[in-house]
């Protein structure tokens, strides 16, 4: 009886927590089909927004730039995180626990710092805000969450089993070929989408280094949210948040058949 | 078996940050032997091995693989393939794979391949199993994998390191057996990482007992159990009870100590000298205990009572504290003289052990 009673408080904790953090997506994707362009009263069900969404044009050249950006980040960073990561767990080298425990700190540094110390480094370096700024600092920000993934699955593996490649005659890069990528493909692939995810989405990074020539969805959805809340808006953060959950959804999977 | 030295440890030394690890190995392995390097954790054993298979290079002497120097040669060059204790089976791969490996790695033909790998299969009686993935396997099936991927190279030596120590106690004792028989019938030199002394002389032609990153002695599981060479290989392999006393006289090359308040006389073979002190030790099993109704003469004998006995189906192991105050340990078997075996705990006994089956020993902390 008591036992029971105490299940029920659980659950409901829990239909707590989960209402906490998604209640507010669920009202922005709910207005999203509101047919009333300011009224937070419900006027009718409308696929209006979303159609005005698609026409603009200004929006898709920025989703494209971001898609652009997100790819091209990713898989850069996934190709330099993978290789860090590897070096890290193989090789014995000087200040490998000095590097390994700055990837950390990469990934806790606050974006603001991260932005500023970015804007500052361009400047010197007398490199225009654009395209190649905003890239770079994409790919920078993506490494330590490759590198963190990539570990974390290469370090679960037996280091014998790299010795005995070594022992049954296999050269460096057939040991790579053969064993560590198969062995990593699932870490590799979730450490791609989740640096796509974090590319897409990011705002306070990008807004340092990006200019005016080049302009990415979040800081166009940042912008336009500035002159007052559309309803155009609110559809745009969906299709955003189904993508974005849509990415997370694969990552994991391949991250739970790697288990 | 042929007199052929397949590998040479020529004063071998390894020190990691100044620290010794190996202390001048000198070793010298037949072909076709089977060699077990016996010694507690941490006493070497596995450092030389992976300086044999080319992991590790020593950081003084050398080491001849079939009568060359194998120094700088990498692991794959030097015909000597190793099975880890954890197995290192690719997970991702088939049985197959795994045994193909190798061959595939030294770009043999693929019409060459699929019959070695069967036969290797074969061998390990796994030839149904080339399908499976590692992780459809049990530990003993995983192990025998290991074992076909390496041998499938044939290689001059087969390093095994501690490979039975993640199994339970039946399944080892069957690889023990099927790796003896798969030794005799691949002819192939096998060194044999352990730290189980029951496995060591079950298994092995030659037993090298380490400790302390040096070799205490080399010789059969005959010879290291029943001659030791000091008081360490004693203790490590097998129970003893030790006496500890002082050479009284010496006449004839023989020499006489006092052992718990009874003269025994051995030969001199430390070439003591009168006054020398000496350990003499003497094995569980070899102690005989009679209970009083069961004995006439006691002239030879110690008595003791019986302070705690452990019954463990075939045995039966006895403390038996004597009148001196020593504690010795014994072991009975049960056989046709003496099928009941059973004591009670104060009960008085009568004991001694055949004259020439103890060890005498120079006196060592």
């Amino acid at each position: 009886m008591n036992n029971s009673k105490a299940r029920i408080i659980d659950k409901l904790y829990l239909a707590l927590i989960y209402l906490f953090f998604y209640l507010p997506i669920s009202v922005l994707i709910f207005y999203s089909f509101n047919n009333s362009s300011y009224s937070l009263v419900w006027h009718g069900f409308t696929t209006n927004w979303y159609h005005n969404l698609f026409q603009d044009s200004n929006l898709w050249i920025a989703a494209a730039h971001s898609l652009l950006i997100g790819t091209l980040a990713a898989t850069m960073a996934t190709i330099i995180g993978t290789l860090a990561a590897v070096s890290l767990y193989r090789y014995r080298f000087m200040g490998k626990n000095f590097l390994n425990g700055m990837v950390f700190i990469l990934i806790v540094t606050p974006d603001i710092v991260m932005g500023i110390s970015l804007l500052l480094l361009f400047s010197i370096a007398n490199m225009p805000l654009g395209f190649w700024s905003l890239l770079l600092a994409h790919i920078t920000f993506c490494i330590p969450f490759v590198v963190v993934t990539v570990y974390s699955r290469i370090s679960g593996m037996d280091k014998n089993i790299f010795e005995a490649a070594k022992d049954l005659g296999a050269r460096e890069s057939t040991i790579f070929r053969k064993i560590t990528f198969p062995l990593l493909l699932p870490a590799i692939i979730s450490g791609i989408l989740l640096s796509f995810t974090l590319s897409f989405d990011d705002v306070m990074i990008s807004y340092f280094v990006s200019g005016p020539g080049f302009e990415i969805l979040p800081l166009k959805i940042y912008s336009m949210a500035r002159l007052g809340v559309k309803p155009e808006l609110n559809a745009l953060c969906s299709v955003t948040f189904t993508l974005t959950l849509f990415l997370v959804i694969l990552s994991q999977r391949f991250t739970r058949k790697s288990s | 078996m042929s007199e052929q030295i397949v590998l040479e440890i020529k004063d071998v030394s390894k020190s990691f940050n100044d620290q010794i690890i190996l202390d001048n190995i000198n070793l010298k392995i037949k072909h076709g032997e089977f060699l077990t390097l016996l010694g507690p954790s941490g006493c070497g054993k596995t450092t030389l091995l992976r300086m044999i298979s080319g992991f590790e290079e020593p950081s003084s002497g050398s080491i001849f693989i079939d009568g060359k120097d194998a120094k700088g040669l990498p692991p794959h060059e030097r015909h000597v393939h190793t099975v880890f204790q954890s197995y290192a089976l690719f997970p991702h791969m088939t049985v197959f794979d795994n045994v193909a490996f190798g061959l595939r790695c030294s770009n043999t033909p693929e019409k060459d391949v699929k019959p070695r790998v069967l036969e290797a299969l074969r061998m390990v009686k796994l030839e149904h199993f080339g399908n499976r993935k590692p992780a459809q396997l049990s530990g003993g099936q995983q192990q025998r994998v290991a074992i076909a991927r390496a041998v499938v190279n044939r290689p001059l030596v087969l390093l095994l390191d501690e490979p039975l120590s993640s199994l339970d106690y039946r399944l080892r004792k069957t690889m023990q057996m099927e790796l003896r028989q798969l030794q005799r019938t691949l002819g192939i030199t096998f060194i044999f990482v352990t730290h189980d002394q029951e496995e060591a002389l079950s298994m092995s032609d030659r037993v090298v007992v380490m400790s302390d990153g040096s070799i205490t002695q080399i010789g059969t599981p005959r010879q290291v159990y029943e001659e030791p060479s000091c008081l360490s290989v004693a203790k490590f392999i097998g129970e003893v009870n030790i006496f500890e006393t002082t050479v009284s006289s010496i006449n004839d090359d023989k020499i006489t100590v006092d052992i718990e308040g009874m003269a025994h006389a051995y030969p001199n073979r430390h070439h003591f000298s009168i006054g020398d002190k000496a350990l003499v030790l003497v094995r569980p099993e070899d102690v005989r205990i009679f209970d009083s109704k069961e004995v006439k003469e006691t002239e030879n004998m110690y008595r003791g009572i019986v302070e705690d006995f452990t019954y463990k189906g075939t045995t039966v192991d006895l403390l038996v504290r004597l009148d001196t105050g020593k504690v010795i340990s014994t072991t009975e078997f049960f056989d046709e003289d003496d099928d009941s075996l059973v004591y009670t705990l104060g009960e008085k006994v009568w004991l001694h052990w055949v004259n020439g089956w103890e060890v005498v020993l120079p006196y060592e902390e």
